[in-house]
């Protein structure tokens, strides 16, 4: 179900004791909380890249991401499935389940099973689009043909893809269109059944029909799959989130639901940003 | 002068450069292609040197070429493999890669003569290995070495990062993604890489000369036993390569059809490198096709 919501400058932003930052605060009687961070802190080298972010994601919901280059969206998201480890230092509790992932007792390799990852450019392996699918699920011991071509069908289903390539599922995948690799790699991504996908710009490198045939794919998802993404594009954010956050040099500034971010931001900073002064 | 007839002059200063470069090429290849192919029959290429008579072949010394080749491939690929994967895919900038980069670098500068000098003092003499199979073929893997580590490397450099990036998100480890992504996708061009290497390999003479030596004592086609001395095998025996021979009947051979079997020799090699470079883009861009389409 998308939001209807006109993307006017919010012209009537006066208020005088407009916060500096507003952080929308889950309550866990009331939401489901699929994941969330506390004292989050990046740091690439010396430099502190991304601070002060305690957000909650709420399960089964869409998350967007906002804010301009550079502000520390791919940051973020990145360092929630630990994609950041050996190149960045990432202080802070990441709370998944109950337990902290940002710890060095946690085995990356099964976390990032229930935490996938989609990013801005399609990257399928030099492999078929069959054997893209079920890659990783045979390096964990899948292995019953039947079991797997029936992975390969739901998740290239939910991703929108298998009418496209049912018939062809042993060409390369390197032969696929921009958006079909994309969709694919959502598809493989799904494959292991995550229950969190992350999705960096996932359609910024398509063409109009391709991103649109990816946001319908992320609204079907969003009944199984908690999903969190960084976006430049406001209205894809109004269309199919939820909630927002806001980044700005390395904060988050506003976090609401997405309806109240874009009508009735509590920021003027999210205001001019969203409205186009800057960014 | 405007920027067009600038742009003109220039385009034609470098089309005569590249034109004059490959008129040499071709000049050289069709000069030792002319003398030598006349001189090329079944017999010249089967049957074994005469020292002192005309009529005689290059087949024991085509033999060895090709033997030493395989094994100097065969010692030298896995080393090669792991050096580079090590190196792409592993190593952090530190003191450690450091050194070894450098090393590689210098080693890959070595004059080929002096890696063959090394391998007479260390391997022939100190370890008495003789001149031989073995000595030839370790001399060649430290030339090689260098050389077809780059290669690899550099092919292993061309995956995307994407590649790495999708295989971790996945939950892979690091090693699988280098075995069953990194590396199949960069086949094509390692297996470009190792031909054209064997290619090098193929030719190189000065290596050789004091490791497997310049002699071709004559071999029992019939004994496979790599044991027996006269078995093609036997890797302790001493074997002159084509390049070697062609280098030592110039220097000091009699035989009264010397020229005519050193203008065969050449063009044989000649056109067995020739087959190696030709051949190593066709399958490098046959195996990327075949992992791009269908
Ligand atoms: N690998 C890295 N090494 C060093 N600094 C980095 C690295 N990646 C990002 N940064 C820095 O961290 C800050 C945040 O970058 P990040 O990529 O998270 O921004 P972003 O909001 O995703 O921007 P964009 O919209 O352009 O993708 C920037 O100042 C950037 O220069
Ligand atoms: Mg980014």
């Amino acid at each position: 179900m998308a939001n209807n919501i006109d993307l006017k400058p919010v012209s009537e932003f006066i208020s005088e004791n407009a916060p500096e930052r507003f952080i929308y605060d889950m309550p866990a009687e009331k939401h489901e909380v699929a994941i969330s961070t506390k004292n989050l802190q990046v740091f690439y080298g010396d430099n502190l890249a991304l601070s002060e972010g305690d957000l909650s994601f709420e399960r089964y919901k869409i998350t967007s991401l906002i804010g301009a280059s550079g502000s520390g969206k791919s940051t973020f998201l990145r360092s929630l499935n630990r994609m950041n480890d050996g190149v960045a230092t990432v202080k802070g509790n990441i709370m998944y389940r109950g337990v902290d992932i940002n710890t060095k007792a946690i085995d990356v390799y099964e976390m990032r099973r229930h935490i996938g990852m989609v990013f801005q450019r399609p990257n399928p392996f030099a492999k078929s689009i069959y054997n893209n699918i079920t890659f990783a699920l045979t390096q964990r011991g899948v292995t019953k043909k039947q079991e797997l071509d029936e992975i390969v069908e739901t998740s290239l289903r939910q991703a929108a893809l298998w009418d496209e390539v049912k018939d062809e599922l042993n060409k390369s995948a390197l032969a696929l269109s921009g958006g079909q690799a994309q969709r694919l790699v959502i598809a493989r991504a799904l494959a292991l059944k995550p229950d969190i996908l992350l999705l960096d710009e996932p359609s910024s490198a398509l063409d109009p029909i391709s991103s649109a045939q990816v946001e319908d794919t992320l609204l079907e998802l969003k009944n199984k799959y908690t999903i969190i993404i960084v976006t430049h594009n406001m209205q894809q954010a109004a269309r199919i989130s939820d909630y927002t956050a806001f980044f700005h040099m390395g904060k988050v500034i506003e976090y609401d639901l997405t309806r109240k971010i874009f009508t009735r931001p509590k920021v003027a900073l999210t205001n001019d940003y969203i409205s186009g002064n800057f960014g | 002068m405007n920027a067009k007839t600038a742009d003109k002059i220039a385009t034609g200063v470098i089309y005569a450069i590249s034109g004059i470069v490959a008129l040499i090429l071709i000049a050289m290849l069709a000069f030792i292609l002319v003398r030598g192919v006349p001189h090329l029959s079944w017999h010249f290429l089967t049957s074994p040197a005469k020292a002192f008579e005309a009529g005689g072949g290059i087949g024991i010394q085509l033999f060895n070429s090709f033997y030493l080749l395989i094994l100097a491939m065969i010692i030298s690929f896995p080393i090669a493999l792991g050096a580079a994967i090590y190196l792409n895919e592993y190593a952090r900038k530190g003191k450690f890669t450091t050194i070894v980069r450098t090393a590689i670098e210098i080693l890959s500068s070595l004059p080929s003569v002096v890696v063959g000098l090394f391998g007479f003092l260390l391997f022939v003499v100190k370890f008495h290995f003789g001149f031989s199979i073995l000595s030839g073929a370790v001399a060649l893997t430290l030339f090689n070495l260098p050389l077809l580590t780059r290669s690899i490397e550099t092919s292993l450099a061309q995956i995307p990062n994407l590649q790495r990036e999708a295989g971790s998100a996945l939950g892979l480890s690091r090693w699988e993604t280098v075995i069953h992504v990194i590396l199949p996708a960069a086949v094509p061009s390692i297996v470009t890489g190792v031909v054209l290497s064997a290619g090098r390999v193929f030719g190189e003479a000065a290596a050789l000369i004091y490791t497997a030596g310049q002699s071709a004592p004559a071999l029992n086609f019939a004994d496979w036993n790599p044991f027996n001395i006269s078995s093609p095998l036997n890797p302790m025996r001493p074997a002159e390569t084509l390049a070697v021979h062609i280098w030592k009947i110039n220097s000091e051979g009699i035989m009264p059809d010397v020229s005519a079997v050193s203008a065969g020799a050449s063009a044989v090699l000649i056109i067995v490198v020739l087959l190696f470079n030709f051949s190593a883009r066709k399958i490098g861009a046959r195996l990327h096709q075949k992992l791009t389409s269908a």
